[in-house]
């Protein structure tokens, strides 16, 4: 089904040699390791270490003019070895266009920061480093932006619990704020929506049963 | 203060330097826009600087979208601007349906667009008030929320809630307009631009709004754009860009509407950006009515909108599509994007990480008020304290949306 009507929910319709041509030249950027289009936008990889040089090169080279970055965020995959994404979102005032570069680090090795290009990195930065204790070097001010103070954790990376480890309530007789383990009168409930049941046709979310069926066979 | 006094021979002397000295600006003041905590270093009257302490509000709003199913997303949009809940959705419900590769009918996507521009010019008819408000000027708050209750009432009308709607949903919108509601629209559009020109003439021409608005707090193109400015601060300074013009999405490629642009980039053009916006989106908002046709609202395959109350009675199949949509939701096909739509205060983004499942893997929300507050310290540099006020207010930021 998707592949029906993707043609024309692609946006911005690029002409298919001028798009060719654009991930060509992209390609070209230093540190860029693959490219590939999906629903009518670019993603680029690229290499941690010279996404200061790539972010430049897209911003000054007249045929990419990205003035703007857009976004910048992490996105969390413990599964694997460097298990960030960190994700900028760059779109091109003058020539209508937008591009996603995507570069992977772990929980210890810095990516350079943008700030020296887009001075509105520096927030997304300290956000990423937040949410996810992605480290930025030479970025002079990765503090906290959106937690508490004083907070401890990373509180978007998926092993972090959804209900927190403390909660905050007034205490009376001590006339202060105090923090105290969290408490839940109810235990989490995530619930498994995935039906374990062979269907006649294998729908999305019908996989289940086979991915248990084969961890039977693996196990005798 | 810096004065050299010889000193007599023979006495030494001690050099003293003055500190600027630090004061914490809200997070509980009226013109911090909800809960904006700035920390000034002053020198004398004089700012040297403003550090905004965010995420007094933070509600972690991305990590709880994890653990919903899509559907069970939606309403959390409207919790983020509180202002503009409808534009909000927008972002979220186009983002949705172009990872599962469908489009919303056409009557949907024109009570979309008729929504977003009502959501519109109710934004900026609590910025612009406020923003007065903030400057000194009472009476065309007082105005303005009158205005604005009116087009809560159409919010009423036709989602049932006035501020957190969850109507504009991923394949479409929850239902279809009431009976009657758009020939109340229409009235209302008639007689909406006179209020617009009283406001005017209460603000526009005001001497005192002028000398508090007037090159203050002035933005060029260049630092707009290196500081991510988007909506009408980017345009008042000199920046034609509307998502709405040069991206268009549902069914905006199809009015015909002006972008207006300022020339200075201070805080009289935000302003005047904004009045002006709001005269075009009536035009928008006629062009819908107009052209509207009856219709499906929303796309009629079943796996990924809910059927009627009247089918579910009498179909089997229905109510098992009703069952399985509002507990398992739907799969949405792995992929990746990033979409943004205009909203009232600039580009709202939704960058959207799905992995097959019935929940989203990771959720951005891409907030407008983050870029325009970070650009504060720079903007206010070496201002009167009272200007910060009109900056701020001329920003506008609000903080269900910057703290998430």
């Amino acid at each position: 089904m998707a592949e029906d009507t993707a043609p024309e929910a692609a946006l911005p319709p690029p002409e298919p040699t001028a798009a060719e041509l654009f991930t060509a030249a992209v390609a070209l950027l230093p540190g860029v390791t693959g490219t590939a289009w999906q629903h009518g936008e670019l993603t680029v990889h690229a290499a941690r270490d010279s996404v200061v040089e790539l972010m430049t090169a897209l911003r000054d080279k007249p045929q990419f003019a990205f003035e703007q970055m857009m976004d910048l965020c992490g996105v969390d995959w413990p599964e694997r070895g460097d298990r960030f994404d960190v994700v900028y979102n760059l779109l091109s005032v003058s020539l209508n266009q937008r591009i996603r570069v995507v570069v992977t680090t772990d929980e210890s090795a810095p990516v350079p920061s943008i700030h020296t290009v887009w001075p509105a990195a520096t927030w997304w930065e300290r956000e990423a480093w937040d949410l996810f204790g992605i480290v930025f070097s030479g970025q002079p001010d990765l503090r906290r932006i959106l937690t508490d103070y004083g907070f401890e954790g990373h509180p978007l990376r998926k092993d972090f619990p959804l209900t927190g480890y403390v909660e905050v309530r007034y205490d009376e007789d001590r006339k202060s704020v105090v923090y105290e383990p969290v408490k839940l009168t109810q235990d989490f409930r995530s619930f498994d929506f995935l039906s374990p049941w062979e269907a006649l046709t294998t729908l999305p979310g019908d996989e289940k049963v086979f991915t248990e069926r084969a961890a039977e066979r693996a196990k005798g | 203060m810096s004065e050299v006094i010889t000193p007599p021979v023979g006495t030494t002397t001690r050099q003293v330097e003055i500190d600027s000295h630090s004061i914490n600006f809200g997070p509980q003041h009226p013109a911090a826009h909800g809960v904006l905590r700035l920390i000034l270093e002053l020198d004398g009257e004089i700012v040297e600087r403003a550090d905004p302490h965010i995420g007094l509000l933070h509600r972690g709003t991305e990590k709880l979208i994890e653990y919903k199913t899509y559907m069970q997303a939606v309403p959390y949009f409207d919790r983020l601007d509180y202002v503009s809940p409808m534009c909000e959705e927008h972002a979220f419900a186009l983002a949705v349906e172009k990872l599962l590769g469908i489009k919303a009918p056409d009557r949907a996507q024109w009570i979309r667009v008729l929504f977003a521009e009502i959501t519109r010019v109710l934004n900026h008819l609590l910025n612009l008030t406020t923003y007065a408000l903030d400057v000194g000027a009472i009476t065309p708050a007082l105005w303005g929320f009158e205005e604005r209750e009116k087009l809560m009432e159409f919010h009423e009308a036709a989602s049932g809630a006035r501020l957190h709607a969850n109507y504009f949903r991923p394949g479409g919108v929850s239902k279809d307009l009431p009976a009657g509601l758009t020939d109340k629209i229409a009235a209302w559009a008639e007689t909406f631009p006179k209020f617009l020109d009283d406001l005017e003439q209460l603000l526009t021409g005001n001497r005192i709004w002028r000398q508090r608005t007037v090159d203050i707090g002035v933005f060029s193109a260049e630092q707009a754009l290196a500081w991510g400015f988007s909506g009408p601060p980017l345009r008042a300074s000199g920046v034609p860009w509307d998502l709405r013009r040069s991206q268009p999405y549902d069914k905006y490629a199809e009015v015909d509407f002006q972008v207006p642009v300022g020339r200075n980039g201070d805080c009289f053009d935000r302003y005047l950006v904004r009045l002006a916006e709001t005269r075009e989106s009536v035009k928008i908002i006629k062009q819908a009515l107009a052209k509207m046709q009856p219709g499906p609202i929303k796309v009629q395959d079943r796996k990924f909108t809910p059927p009627t109350r009247g089918e579910m009675k009498r179909s089997m199949e229905a109510l098992i599509h009703h069952f399985k949509l509002y507990t398992e939701g739907y799969h949405v096909p792995e992929g990746t994007t990033y979409t943004a739509v205009e909203s009232p205060k600039g580009e709202f983004g939704v960058y959207l990480v799905s992995n097959g499942t019935n929940k989203p893997y990771r959720c951005k929300i891409r907030s407008t008020g983050f870029a325009f507050l970070q650009a504060t310290d720079v903007i206010s540099k070496r201002h009167m304290l009272a200007d910060v006020c009109a900056i701020i207010g001329s920003m506008d930021v609000v903080f269900g949306e910057i703290d998430r």
